[in-house]
């Protein structure tokens, strides 16, 4: 007996054209196609999609909550980057 | 950072209503609790598709037995969110399923009861999954947001699976005397088990608060108790069927049913491994696992050697 688990892998559907891809839940598999066909079974029963992507979670990268501040706190005082820092006057149109 | 400011900043989060997600720091505590019932809620969707399971090759009609199965086949999705959820916690599914196994952990009592007769797939409809429905509703909001995300999925699957066993019940309630009394039997052996599903009072609920100050929790055992008395004494009507509970009366000063006393023995006895199913139930998911082995080896085989011969072929091209 071999006795080892099943990979773990991440499921996104695409619920309609025009929509990307959204992570949904994940599910254990052998291989991508077992994974492709469990994750129809157990995300699509009820239409919820038309398009599915798998992907084995070991693959993924993420960033860690730890390094929040350093990563994302720049963007904070940029507000230059906004449309509404500029100040122009009302009766301005199209723009 | 000290473990104690630590805590508090969690708390913090919590008390602003955002959500944990699995690479947060937590006290240890929040995920053991966790692990402890999310694994125990997946365990008891996967045990919970036995005693209906019982009936899916006996289904009086085709629409029925269709029903039914997907039904089933929904647990098994159910299950599965929820094992997930519990993983990003960082214990593994087979880890899981061996506490079942072993009797660490453990799954709704509710399903240490036998199904004896067809009015009981309607009464677990009603009854069973309209507690469950209770109890699952404010897991929505649970604080941690894998959990949460299972739960959402859960209830919106779960209110099809009532509302088929509600019907059952109906078409039983108009049909002939011996239905109508196959639905009141029912009732009978179903309404305490379901009342006892949202555990023991408040009172002696030891892990309740910590739960609710962690916002797993969000309404106590009694409060979902009460809610889900004052619901089914108005359901029970339209099936005509009596509740056996002799002390049932609406308290206009409470704006609530009165109830009587549940038999806590009985619950702690089956919680403890004597209920009428018990071991049956537990040595059906054993077999099921122990038998289910090859086939779990023979495609991680399979995937082995096509990955290896896919391999080797890109070197040879």
């Amino acid at each position: 007996m071999i006795n080892q688990e099943w990979p773990l892998w991440e499921i996104f559907i695409r619920s309609r054209n025009g929509l990307s891809h959204k992570h949904v839940g994940s599910l254990h598999a052998a291989d991508a196609e077992m994974a492709m066909s469990n994750a129809r079974d157990v995300y699509t029963r009820r239409s919820e999609g038309i398009s599915i992507w798998v992907v084995e979670s070991s693959k993924i990268v993420a960033s860690n909550p730890e390094d929040q501040g350093p990563l994302f706190e720049p963007a904070a005082n940029k507000v230059y980057r906004h449309p509404t820092f500029y100040d122009l006057p009302d009766g301005l149109e199209h723009m | 950072m000290k473990t104690e400011s630590l805590e508090q900043r969690f708390q913090d989060r919590i008390d602003r209503e955002e959500r944990i997600e699995p690479k947060d720091w937590m006290p240890e505590k929040y995920r053991k609790t966790l692990i402890r019932q999310i694994s125990q809620h997946a365990h008891s969707e996967i045990v919970g598709m036995l005693p209906e399971g019982n009936w899916i090759t006996r289904a009086p009609s085709l629409r029925r037995k269709a029903a039914l199965l997907a039904k089933v086949q929904d647990e098994a999705g159910h299950g599965l969110y929820l094992y997930a959820a519990a993983e990003t916690l960082g214990i593994s599914r087979d880890e899981m399923i061996e506490q079942l196994h072993d009797g660490t952990a453990k799954y709704s009592n509710i399903f240490n009861y036998p199904t004896l007769t067809w009015a009981d797939m309607g009464t677990i409809g009603w009854l069973v999954d309209g507690a469950a429905i209770m109890n699952q509703v404010p897991l929505c909001r649970c604080s941690y947001g894998p959990y949460a995300r299972a739960m959402v999925r859960v209830c919106k699957e779960e209110s099809f699976h009532q509302r088929q066993g509600f019907e059952i019940l109906l078409t039983l309630s108009r049909g002939n005397r011996e239905q109508r009394e196959m639905l009141q039997e029912s009732v009978n052996r179903w309404w305490w088990p379901s009342m006892m599903m949202f555990g023991p009072n408040d009172a002696d609920s030891p892990h309740s608060q910590q739960s609710m100050a962690w916002k797993i929790k969000r309404f106590s055992n009694d409060e979902l108790r009460q809610k889900f008395v004052d619901v089914c004494v108005e359901q029970a009507k339209i099936l005509n069927v009596t509740i056996p509970d002799r002390d049932l009366k609406w308290n206009e000063e409470r704006g609530h049913y009165d109830f009587g006393k549940i038999d806590w023995d009985e619950f702690w006895r089956v919680v403890k491994g004597d209920g009428p199913c018990n071991r049956q139930r537990l040595k059906a998911r054993i077999d099921a696992h122990e038998n289910g082995a090859w086939v779990r080896d023979a495609a991680m085989a399979f995937a082995k050697k096509q990955s290896e011969r896919k391999q080797a072929q890109k070197i040879a091209s």
